[in-house]
């Protein structure tokens, strides 16, 4: 297990260096340069010198090696500072915003916090949504509510999301007035008001996304569900004269929940990527929100930055979805 | 007795032999949410594809268009008008057609590439290696990330050759078709290791088959019909993807309009006239539902475990 771990790990690397070079070069090869962004009445001495100091004179490829220097190098020895307050990072260059003229890694660890409440809600909330509807559905198969859930599964697959946070928008907010449609960020959760204020504005972002989640996850629920009821075991268990809820929901669950489980690991990642619309949706100033921003500004180290976060994240969960699959069920054993 | 007399006098019927095509169509029809799905894609086709020309076309003058702004449903004009007196009813049609049109190139284009790389894969034993490797690759590429940069780097260098309507269509169709084929190789190679130790292979082979004519002639139409599901869910992630760019502002210019657009533009005006917002999200999710509920009365009808059960 621990060589397959290693192996595994050893094989990452390429993959993300493959990964960082394909995003590197896509967005800087690309026409659209940081010199388009400042206004023509800027005298052109001027303009080369700010050219100069945004670095887009180095080649291709200095600038290519310096941005993966600061990536896995200088960013996380700033981390490390940050937490021990050591100083092992200073004066090394950081990855610098075109934007903000900061470290990109600021404007991430600033908006961090309000895309992982959310998204962390919402992914918990659909898992927990989820989990008993599948199991419900697969205990009576055929059934009214596993017709049903077949059906509202479907939906909530195929309706994008920006649908139904417009839809939510303009029914609850618009009409009803229940919730804002605004998420505020600078809200700050100090007594019981504002917790409820900070419930309510998460009720919709949270809905959205955790509905979307749990449509896709209670049918691998399910059907990991039939395929374990079925099995002999099940039958062993009734014949020894236990009781169904003990049969259903300890025998029969367990086994069925390995590969849901890394199915939530794998789909992780995935949010994220959710997230940018969702956050757009409902105004939230998470790291999609920072990415649209950037995108739109032409803020090249920004958005090399963070779609290779996005790429780190997906690595990270594949791996650790094949290793908990691993780990969980002693069936798989990897050489 | 006479019944028998009667039955004998009737000229034996031979059974009609059965396409395998007609055994796919008689399941296909058993799985209702398929053929109400199938229902329901045709109107929206015919809607989008026919509407304009039976429809009457605009043609209004500057003043008659400031007079005509933001009106409410009528016989005139079924949804009302949009807040520059265009009938919105017609960019509704109009904005289905560029919808539906991405997501059928997109797909095409993504089942091309998906079936080749599945087949060189599958079939030749020493590019398996790479092109799974690169599969991989491109299944860990954060791809919404990626399609909003490239849309944002590329548009107006296509715009510049192929005019701004067409530029996006083709950077967007290729966009989307070139971050989904994994799915349809993955699928392909499959089922392509294992058509290639069946008997007929080896045959074919024996009898001196180029490699060639051995993939176009006897491997490819044995992988159509995992094929044909992969497409149909394939159309239905396009049309998602191309409105979920469309919303987000890096989609179509502001005049040509595609559902996506149409909502998004309608987000400025939400507060008043909610069903700008909520005629061409139903249009997108009817559609996606409508195809993939149809994908999965395919995946049922193709399969020969399951028909004629």
């Amino acid at each position: 297990m621990l060589t397959y771990i290693i192996r595994r790990l050893l094989l990452a690397i390429p993959t993300l260096l493959l990964i960082s070079l394909v995003i590197f070069f896509l967005v800087d090869l690309a026409p659209g340069s940081p010199a388009s962004e400042i206004p023509l009445t800027v005298p052109a001495e001027v303009r080369a010198k700010i050219l100069e100091s945004m670095g887009v004179n180095d080649p291709v490829y200095v600038r290519y090696l310096l941005w993966l220097k600061q990536f896995v190098w200088v960013e996380p020895l700033n981390l490390v500072d940050h937490w021990f307050g050591t100083s092992f990072a200073e004066g090394q260059q950081r990855i610098i915003s075109y934007q903000t003229r900061g470290p990109v890694f600021d404007i991430i660890s600033q908006r961090i916090p309000q895309t992982m409440t959310v998204i962390g809600t919402a992914y918990l909330v659909g898992v927990l949504i989820a989990i008993p509807i599948g199991i419900y559905s697969a205990y009576r198969q055929y059934s009214w509510f596993d017709q049903a859930g077949t059906f509202v599964a479907m939906v909530g697959f195929s309706v994008p999301t920006f649908f139904t946070g417009v839809l939510l928008i303009v029914i609850f907010a618009v009409k009803l007035q229940w919730f804002p449609s605004i998420y505020d960020t600078t809200l700050k959760v100090t007594d019981w008001a504002s917790f409820m204020k900070q419930v309510k504005q998460m009720v919709m972002p949270v809905t959205v996304l955790a509905l979307f989640n749990a449509a896709t996850l209670s049918r691998y629920m399910r059907s990991s569900m039939l395929e374990n009821l079925g099995q002999d075991y099940v039958r062993t268990a009734r014949a020894k004269g236990m009781s169904e809820r003990t049969v259903v929901l300890r025998h029969v669950l367990r086994n069925s929940l390995i590969p849901v489980v890394t199915v939530i690991a794998l789909g992780i990642p995935g949010i994220f990527g959710g997230a940018i619309i969702t956050e757009q949706v409902f105004k939230i100033n998470g790291l999609g929100a920072a990415l649209i921003g950037a995108i739109h500004a032409n803020d090249l180290p920004t958005v090399q930055t963070l779609a290779f976060i996005f790429a780190v994240l997906i690595v990270t969960f594949n791996l650790i979805a094949d290793v908990l699959y691993g780990l969980l069920d002693p069936r798989i054993r990897y050489a | 007795m006479r019944d028998t007399a009667g039955t004998q006098a009737k000229p034996v019927r031979m059974e009609r032999p059965r396409s395998q095509w007609r055994d796919v169509w008689d399941q296909f029809k058993t799985h209702k949410g398929a053929l109400i799905g199938m229902a329901v894609l045709a109107f929206l086709v015919a809607f989008v594809v026919i509407g304009p020309f039976v429809w009457h076309e605009e043609k209004l003058t500057t003043t008659q268009t400031y007079l005509n702004k933001n009106k409410p449903p009528s016989l005139t004009y079924p949804l009302g008008t949009d807040h520059l007196g265009r009938d919105f009813f017609l960019r509704m049609m109009e904005g289905g057609r560029v919808s539906i049109a991405v997501g059928l190139v997109a797909m095409t284009i993504s089942i091309f590439i998906g079936t080749t790389v599945g087949m060189l894969s599958g079939f030749f034993r020493r590019l398996d290696g790479p092109l799974m490797r690169l599969t991989d690759l491109f299944l860990s590429l954060p791809l919404l990330p990626l399609l909003l940069v490239m849309v944002m780097l590329f548009r107006d260098a296509l715009a510049r050759v192929f005019g701004p309507e067409l530029g996006t269509f083709v950077l967007i169709v290729i966009a989307i078709g070139v971050t989904s084929w994994m799915p349809a190789a993955r699928i392909v190679r499959g089922e392509v290791l294992a058509l290639k130790e069946r008997e007929f292979v080896l045959a074919a082979r024996s009898l001196g088959t180029p490699n060639r004519r051995l993939i176009l002639r006897h491997v490819l139409p044995n992988v159509v019909s995992p094929v044909m599901v992969a497409a149909t869910l394939d159309i239905a992630s396009a049309i998602i993807t191309e409105s979920a760019l469309s919303f987000l502002g890096l989609g179509f210019p502001p005049d040509f309009p595609t559902w996506g657009r149409l909502l998004f533009d309608g987000l400025s005006y939400m507060q008043q006239y909610p069903e700008r917002v909520i005629w061409p999200g139903l249009a997108i999710s009817l559609t996606v539902l409508a195809v993939n509920y149809i994908g999965d009365g395919l995946r049922d009808a193709l399969d020969p475990r399951i028909r004629g059960r």
